[in-house]
């Protein structure tokens, strides 16, 4: 599987989530740079973390209109898989690719800290390596990461199962404590109508070792080779 | 110095114009001597920050010879280039750095704090480093109750944080580690201490010398505004109400633009273009050519009219005095001129020609036609006044009457303590910092050092920063000494070997000879302790003038220590594993109260003499848990420190909820000075039963006192015999303590 890491300027878990990729045998993944036009050749499209344009305006407004944003809807439309962790979620958000936006966090400061979340749906290409239910424990670290949209879109969004990972506690429940920044129905990550993109806050590229506390982000990278593979085939 | 920016382009030199910028009559005569006529207005500015003690060390350098700064490792020495380099094997060198922005953080804390992350993070670049992770040491007064004291100190410890936190998370640098105390000293004048550490291959390393004549001298990044006009000066003098004044004098950063810079800066390191690169920190534009031109042996020529500037009709003072950030000066090999456009533009960042380097020694200064500035390079970079202080005599501190120290019930004190700002969980803090960005942190922050796993370089590498400065309020050598054997022992506490410190002399103004005597013999205290434990001292900074209107700050030489991990099974933690491990006690139960916080957080007294501290032991405690961690005896290591062993075992609780039986034995001793005694050289581990035996004998080779003194248990409780004394705390109930002192004071 060849895959695009976009680095805007100020992205800065590009490298990060080109290592944790690189990890998995069969996974080739490279730095495109913002300016480059084209993701041709590509079977999978990383929007990593960081603060494209220093967040300057509002986060992920400016990153919407670089140059490879064109590729990067063109791809999503063919059906290409596209991942936005963090500054990418809030990137494809600001894209139009995925609805709502996100926020300043509740309590108004950064979080970075472990965080638990219940995989709602495992019938998507991001996480058909999980079970259903299952309750995983990713790092978070945003200033900007509470879940908003509006009614109808909350309601679409619940009934396509659209939303692949909510905040939680260690045994699942989806409690007002358990929810870092004020998120919607404690919202932590959303797919596409067509499935192909996903955006989250917590970043499953820092837990892919377990030597750095954890390798519950395996399974959302493994969900995408394996998606890919069984396309191939 | 607030009020220049309003003065005429062009005016008389008066004696008040010079004392403005603080150069001294006989300052003022050396600069006529150098000159050999009157200096004009921009020169007498260059003058006034280049020999600030903030840029010129005029007060501390012939102190700061004292630190060994030699070994086997060291590829960049001490004082030679931005930030000293320290080779790790297979080709991979270090480099690291601590810098203080205390003035700046005093008046404007969100931003004086931000600009001490991107002024820090530029000096490690300018070494031709990539920047990997942060470190941060900071002081404030107490935050506590309703005083209007306590609210400014929170409004400041609020402000830095967040201003550590913007930085450092945009830029994209795990802040891993650091440490936070609270004292009354510091009242006004708080402490920002920001680390940094790059990581290079040995030829990558960068010099910031403007070396071949008629090179071209290139400006890049951020363009040049009127902010932090004159910053190096304003740091050098003491802090008083009008400071508030001074704002002009901080800096503002911009993260994003850093980034962007770093990037371009390592992108451009990596072609054959740059034959020297200084970044624009204290005194800017003014510090990076007179100091390029004079590590080269050469001259430096630029036009004000050619650099990039953000303001209209800025004067070419304030442009050669701004401290505008993210900007860096490049000497790019003649030829070369393209690749540096290229990759520039790539970024989108500014950059310009303004010069080239000449034959001739001087740093001159063209505004268009009009030579503003001619001035030998090295008069200014490296012939700048220097003082010999007077210090004053030191009486050793009386020992602590333990008549005069009521017993307080130990059931009550340990929760006190532990909800004492300066020990409690600093959660809040590090909660704030991405901590985990680069995915290399190993050990999260809250442990006794940091571990940060090199990925490019595949090295393992440990850094915790320490100083009590109670300790050296009472007894500047001793505290100082411990501040370097604490260091060193939170690194062997993580498995790690010591390979370098970085320090950052945080004193009062030195013009007063106690505060003299704490300068000096910190540094010999500091120096006595790099080399017992033979560490080289790769550099640091220091900053004095650390006043505010009710007096000097405690001394506070912090000592940042980086260590090196051989192999991934050794790194080892301060949090309990297992219900069943046994506990060892490495060292002394020890009765020293002496400056400790028992005695400060219960009793309110800053009192005593320091506890004692004999080297030899303290090496061999180290050398003996390295050992035994390399053999996979220890499941968790930690030191003890503020608090005693009461804190230290309930520390060690904490990380994994599990209780702990302990018992010191038959005693004579008070019990509260058992639990909260701060004797030096003590290290609680744990151990699986099945190894106790292996690790006994281990101990007994290693010549290190040693004794059982219990096991972790499943229970929810510590519980803690001394005598026949038996104190117990539910866990859950302290860890509460712990973690929501600082909150609760932060949030209500």
């Amino acid at each position: 599987m060849r895959c695009a890491v976009i680095q805007f300027p100020g992205s800065n878990c590009d490298t990060d989530c080109q290592a944790a990729l690189n990890s998995f045998p069969g996974v080739e993944a490279h730095i495109v740079w913002h300016k480059e036009t084209s993701l041709k050749g590509y079977d999978a499209i990383v929007l990593p973390g960081g603060f494209s344009y220093g967040d300057y305006l509002r986060c992920g407004s400016i990153a919407r209109f670089s140059p490879i944003m064109a590729a990067v809807r063109h791809a999503a439309s063919t059906g290409v898989l596209v991942l936005g962790i963090c500054n990418g979620f809030q990137i494809l958000c600001e894209a139009g690719l995925l609805p709502g936006t996100l926020m300043r966090n509740r309590g108004l400061l950064f979080r970075c800290e472990h965080q638990y979340l219940r995989v709602e749906n495992t019938e998507t290409p991001f996480t058909s390596a999980f079970s259903k239910g299952a309750v995983l424990d990713l790092p978070i670290a945003h200033g900007e990461g509470s879940y908003f949209a509006d009614p109808e879109t909350l309601r679409e969004l619940n009934a396509n199962d659209q939303v692949l990972l909510r905040y939680s506690d260690a045994s699942g429940n989806l409690t007002a404590e358990a929810n870092p920044n004020g998120s919607l129905e404690n919202i932590a990550g959303i797919c596409s109508h067509g499935r192909n993109v996903f955006g989250l806050m917590p970043h499953p590229e820092r837990v892919c070792d377990a030597m750095l506390g954890g390798t519950d982000g395996r399974s959302l990278f493994q969900s995408m080779i394996d998606s890919f593979e069984k396309a191939e085939s | 110095m607030a009020n220049l920016s309003a003065t005429p382009a062009n005016p008389a030199i008066t004696p008040e114009l010079i004392a403005k910028h603080g150069l001294s009559p006989e300052e003022y005569d050396k600069v006529l001597s150098i000159l050999g006529r009157e200096p004009s207005f921009e020169e007498l500015g260059v003058f006034s920050v280049m020999w600030s003690e903030h840029c010129s060390y005029k007060n501390s350098r012939p102190e700061l010879r004292k630190f060994p700064t030699t070994g086997p490792s060291v590829l960049v020495k001490a004082g030679e280039e931005n930030a000293g380099v320290i080779d790790i094997g297979d080709g991979w060198a270090v480099a690291f750095k601590i810098e203080s922005h205390n003035h700046p953080s005093a008046v404007e804390p969100f931003q004086g704090a931000a600009t001490g992350v991107g002024g820090i993070i530029r000096d490690i670049f300018t070494m031709g480093a990539r920047p990997v992770f942060l470190m941060d040491s900071l002081r404030f007064g107490s935050i506590d109750g309703d005083s209007e004291q306590a609210k400014t100190n929170r409004r400041l410890f609020a402000g830095v944080v967040a201003g550590i936190a913007h930085y450092g998370n945009c830029i994209g640098l795990p802040t891993i580690a650091g440490e936070v105390y609270f004292d009354d000293s510091y009242n006004g004048n708080p402490l920002v201490n920001a680390f940094c550490l790059g990581v290079l291959r040995h030829e990558q390393i960068a010099r910031g010398a403007a070396k071949g004549v008629g090179n071209p001298v290139f400006y890049v990044g951020a363009e040049t505004g009127r902010d932090g006009l004159a910053g190096a000066a304003f740091a050098s003098r003491e802090l008083t109400e009008e400071s508030k004044a001074d704002r002009p004098a901080v800096q503002v950063g911009d993260p994003f633009r850093e980034k962007l810079l770093l990037e371009a800066c390592l992108e451009l390191l990596a072609t054959d273009a740059v034959a020297g690169i200084q970044d624009m920190g204290a005194a800017g534009l003014t510090c990076s050519t007179c100091e390029t031109a004079s590590r080269g042996g050469t001259g430096v020529e630029i036009d004000i009219q050619l650099v990039p500037q953000r303001a209209k009709g800025q004067t070419p003072y304030e442009v050669l005095l701004s401290e505008s950030q993210e900007r860096m000066l490049v000497i790019v090999n003649k030829g070369k001129e393209e690749i540096v456009k290229r990759i520039f533009e790539k970024w989108d960042l500014p950059y310009a020609e303004i010069g080239t380097v000449t034959d001739d020694g001087m740093m001159r200064v063209r505004n268009g036609s009009d030579v503003v500035v001619e001035i030998p390079a090295r008069s200014l970079a490296d012939d700048g006044p220097l003082y010999y202080r007077e210090a004053a005599p030191f009486t050793p501190p009386a020992p602590l009457d333990l008549s005069t120290v009521p017993q307080v019930d130990p059931v009550e004190a340990l929760p006190r303590l532990l909800a004492h700002p300066s020990i409690a969980s600093k959660r809040w803090v590090w909660r704030q910092y991405d901590h985990m960005v680069r995915t290399g942190t190993a050990v999260l922050p809250g442990s006794d050092a940091a571990v940060f796993i090199v990925r490019e370089a595949n090295k393992i590498l440990a850094a915790a920063t320490d100083c009590n400065a109670i300790y050296c309020r009472l007894d500047p050598k001793q505290g100082a000494r411990i501040a370097v054997a604490e260091a060193a022992r939170n690194l062997a506490c993580s498995g790690a070997v010591p390979i370098g410190v970085t320090d950052n002399l945080n004193f009062g103004n030195p013009h007063k000879p106690e505060n003299f005597y704490q300068l000096r013999a910190a540094v010999e205290g500091i120096s006595e302790g790099c080399r017992a434990f033979d560490v080289p001292v790769t550099g640091g900074n220091v900053s004095l003038y650390n006043e505010s209107p009710v007096g000097s700050i405690d001394p506070t030489p912090t000592i940042s220590m980086v260590g090196r991990i051989d192999d991934a099974a050794h790194i080892t933690t301060q949090a309990f594993k297992e219900a069943g491990d046994l506990l060892f006690l490495l060292g002394e139960i020890g009765n020293e109260l002496g400056g400790s916080h028992y005695v400060l957080a219960i009793h309110g007294r800053k009192e005593g003499a320091p506890p004692a501290l004999d080297f030899d032991k303290e090496i061999a405690l180290h050398q003996t848990l390295l050992g035994l961690i390399r053999k996979g005896l220890v499941r968790s290591a930690h030191d003890c420190a503020e608090g005693g062993l009461a804190v230290a075992l309930a520390e060690s609780c904490f990380g994994t909820s599990l209780g702990a039986a302990v018992d010191f034995g038959a005693t004579t001793e008070r019990p509260d000075v058992i639990l909260f005694n701060e004797t030096q050289g003590r290290i609680v581990i744990s151990v699986k039963p099945s190894q106790s035996s292996a690790l006994e004998a281990e101990l007994a080779k290693g010549g290190v006192s040693f004794r059982q003194i219990g096991a972790v248990t499943g229970g929810s409780d510590l519980t803690i015999t001394t005598g026949k004394d038996v104190y117990s705390w539910p866990v859950a109930e302290l860890n509460g303590v712990f973690e929501q002192a600082i909150p609760s004071l932060m949030e209500g």
